[in-house]
């Protein structure tokens, strides 16, 4: 490819193919940062800068009030992760950071689906409640919503069971984690 | 006291004795604090000035370069100075006004949200939120600054909370869990280099700014001569290893020579050190140094293995780590004559392409012959600045740089009028030095306002303008790829560069017979006070060699 600067013209596809580092591995980011204004949007901008999305961000208080706890996930090859992480551990606010295995960590997610449901339907989207251990924290003649916690593919296949019916609105908080076993994430 | 006196307190403390701004409306108390504080202040002609300035106060001197602006357009015009230090690590403070608290958020005149805009280029921002926060924030600032890494930190005060009372004690240490830059390096690894540099039949030594900054130069030396190790820097490193040495090979790079670049090329390990194998120093990336090995010693583990793997990685302080490299290398059983048949090849291509140029027969002065022309005139005992472009390669090129500290440019961020405000903070920082600004006649224009800094604050830098009529490395670049098309290059023979040094009080000249060059320069550097010397050179001189972009090493032309 080119470099900017030399007369060349670029092909759309060599450049499309060029920017291409995904392969899908989930990446969780567990991260102890100083609870000071602006920690998340330094955070977010080094990810920006890089074109990456961050698929899900959840920010939370410790047992320390000093520090907050941020949780994220985000898809890409590691080389370039490898970079963003670096680049984070720079930021002077953030204390600690860990790129967490998915299958080293538990993790855990909670959602709201707000479901059409008439007499008919409001059973069965009861029945499925169940069965992915969720409960029903809301009713109303025309729909019923639904509370469900869980790593993300069993909120996306809960999801997928009362879609049909119609589903007015979901709202996710995105994944927190801890690592498994006795030390500390 | 009020919090604005606590900052002149805390500065002081931290051993401030300059500082470079320009005041306006929210941060009058800062200026009112300053009035009696006891520091010298250079009041700058425009915010940008202000911060090269305060860079080039630090790259002179190595202390911390503060630059005070207010809030809105005074902040934005910083901007570009931020950014700079950010790019070749200048340990800098900025101070801005910011508007009230109670008018934050609802565009107030002249409000910006500077820490806001700056986030991606400071190494950190602190925007206070309560007063009592000042003297400690003021003091994480100098620390993040001026330790690991080095960068700039900016600190955004509301103009109410400047104003505030406050009980001011003396802070003695700062509080930051989440940084502890890595000083000492591994020992383990230490040793694993040194291991490889015994083993290496075609090492290279390349160097980078991070050397100047580690103020590591003669460890750096030290590693060399502990056997006959090639020395090549980077555009930023120059000084870090005197030019001339049996050992140095010259700068390495896009204009870098050819023996640094083919070294590098067919050398068996890079060991480098506080470099970061920009874009401008690897052409291609996928065909740089196809058969290296690398060590990369750097402070900030985020450039170890970034471009190019790195096979030895060690983290810390190059001061610290280059000694015990040396002293891990010498306790090592290695015989010198196995680099006999690398050195034979290196001195091939010293011999066969050594750095050169056409003179010209008659009167025409040669942009190169300019640049020799004041190494002789200053006998190489000068801090040299400069723009960006043609003159700023040219002036790496053929000024040999002995000592580290005394070539300040911008390399990262390539900023042109970076010369003249640069020259000024690090005349202020070296009274006593010879401080000369090579400027190119495009870049000079961008800053030329801080001239009128230099004459009402008797700072006597001595600008020489390489004139060619052109933005001249635009025009190189449209002649060699772009078919000649020359687009927005030619400036015109406008200003009058005499006339306007003078209309600022200060001393123009003009020279443009090579003949008389040499006298010329050597009254301008004798002159008091700050000079412009507009130099006549031929107009479309291309720089070479080159590595064109996108290229390997081993297919530099020119």
């Amino acid at each position: 490819m080119g470099e900017p600067g030399t007369k060349e013209v670029l092909n759309l596809d060599d450049l499309q193919a060029s920017s291409g580092f995904r392969t899908g591995r989930k990446h969780i980011l567990s991260l102890l940062v100083e609870n000071k204004p602006g920690v998340l949007a330094r955070i977010s901008g080094l990810f920006a800068r890089r074109g990456f999305n961050i698929d899900s961000l959840a920010v939370g208080p410790t047992d320390d009030d000093q520090i907050s706890r941020i949780t994220l996930t985000v898809d890409g090859a590691s080389h370039p992760i490898d970079q963003v992480t670096k680049q984070m551990h720079k930021l002077i606010n953030v204390i600690k950071i860990r790129d967490l295995e998915p299958n080293e960590a538990v993790a855990r997610e909670l959602a709201l689906f707000k479901v059409s449901a008439d007499g008919d339907s409001r059973g069965q989207i009861m029945e499925y409640a169940e069965i992915f251990r969720g409960r029903i924290v809301d009713v109303s003649k025309r729909s019923v919503t639904v509370e469900v916690t869980g790593p993300d593919d069993k909120i996306e296949a809960f999801e997928q069971m009362v879609r049909p019916f119609g589903l007015i609105e979901m709202v996710r908080t995105g994944e927190i984690a801890v690592s498994r076993g006795r030390t500390a994430t | 006291m009020r919090a604005v006196d606590a900052v002149m307190e805390c500065l002081k403390a931290e051993g401030v004795k300059h500082v470079f701004g320009i005041p306006g409306g929210a941060n009058l108390p800062t200026y009112d604090a300053l009035y009696d504080a006891g520091l010298r202040h250079v009041q700058c002609r425009h915010e940008q000035g202000a911060g090269h300035a305060a860079e080039g106060y630090a790259k002179a001197s190595g202390q911390v370069g503060v630059a005070l602006a207010t809030s809105g357009p005074g902040a934005t015009n910083l901007v570009t100075a931020i950014a700079d230090a950010m790019m070749d690590s200048v340990p800098t403070v900025f101070i801005t006004g910011q508007v009230r608290t109670d008018l934050l958020g609802t565009d107030g005149f002249q409000e910006a949200d500077v820490t806001g805009i700056t986030m991606p280029i400071v190494k950190h921002s602190i925007m206070i939120q309560d007063p009592l926060e000042i003297p400690e924030a003021i003091h994480e600032a100098f620390h993040i600054a001026r330790t690991g890494r080095p960068g700039p930190v900016l600190v955004d005060i509301p103009q109410d909370l400047s104003r505030a009372e406050i009980p001011y004690e003396p802070v003695d240490s700062v509080h930051l869990p989440g940084y502890q830059p890595t000083k000492e390096g591994n020992t383990k690894q230490i040793r694993l280099a040194a291991k490889a540099l015994a083993n290496a039949r075609r090492p290279v030594i390349y160097a980078g700014g991070g050397v100047v900054n580690a103020n590591a130069s003669a460890e750096l030396v030290e590693l060399a001569m502990s056997d006959r190790f090639p020395v090549t820097c980077t555009l930023m490193g120059l000084g870090a290893f005197p030019a001339p040495h049996d050992q140095w090979l010259g700068m390495l790079g896009m204009h870098g020579t050819r023996s640094a670049n083919y070294a590098m090329d067919e050398a068996d390990l890079i060991c480098c050190v506080g470099a970061r194998f920009d874009d401008r120093i690897t052409g291609k990336l996928s065909e740089f140094a196809p058969r290296a090995k690398f060590i990369h010693i750097d402070v900030d583990p985020a450039e170890i293995s970034k471009n190019v793997p790195a096979h030895i990685p060690i983290v810390g302080d190059a001061k610290q780590i280059l000694p015990k490299l040396c002293a891990e290398y010498r306790a090592l059983d290695t015989d010198s004559a196995r680099l006999d048949g690398w050195w034979e090849r290196v001195r091939g291509w010293q011999e066969k392409h050594p750095l050169g140029y056409e003179d010209s027969e008659g009167s025409e002065i040669k942009p190169q012959y300019m640049i020799e022309a004041l190494y002789e005139a200053t006998g190489g005992d000068a801090i040299v600045t400069s723009d960006v472009g043609q003159h700023q390669m040219w002036a790496a090129q053929y000024f040999h740089f002995d000592a580290p500290r005394k070539w300040i440019n911008s390399g990262g961020l390539g900023t042109m009028g970076f010369g003249l405000p640069s020259a000024m903070g690090a005349k202020v920082a070296m009274p006593d030095e010879q401080v000369v600004c090579v400027a190119g006649d495009g870049s000079i224009i961008m800053n030329v306002q801080e001239l009128a800094t230099c004459v009402t604050e008797s700072i006597a830098v001595k600008v020489f303008i390489m004139n060619n009529g052109y933005l001249g490395m635009v025009r190189q670049w449209q002649e060699l790829f772009w078919d000649g098309r020359y687009s927005a290059v030619d400036m015109g023979s406008s200003p009058d560069w005499v006339k306007l040094a003078e209309a600022f009080g200060a001393t123009g000249v003009r020279v443009d017979d090579k003949a008389e060059l040499p006298a010329v320069m050597k009254k301008v550097l004798e002159a008091e006070g700050p000079v412009v010397c507009d130099v006549r050179v031929t107009p479309e001189e291309n720089c070479y060699p080159m590595i064109p972009a996108g290229q390997a090493a081993r297919d530099m032309v020119g």
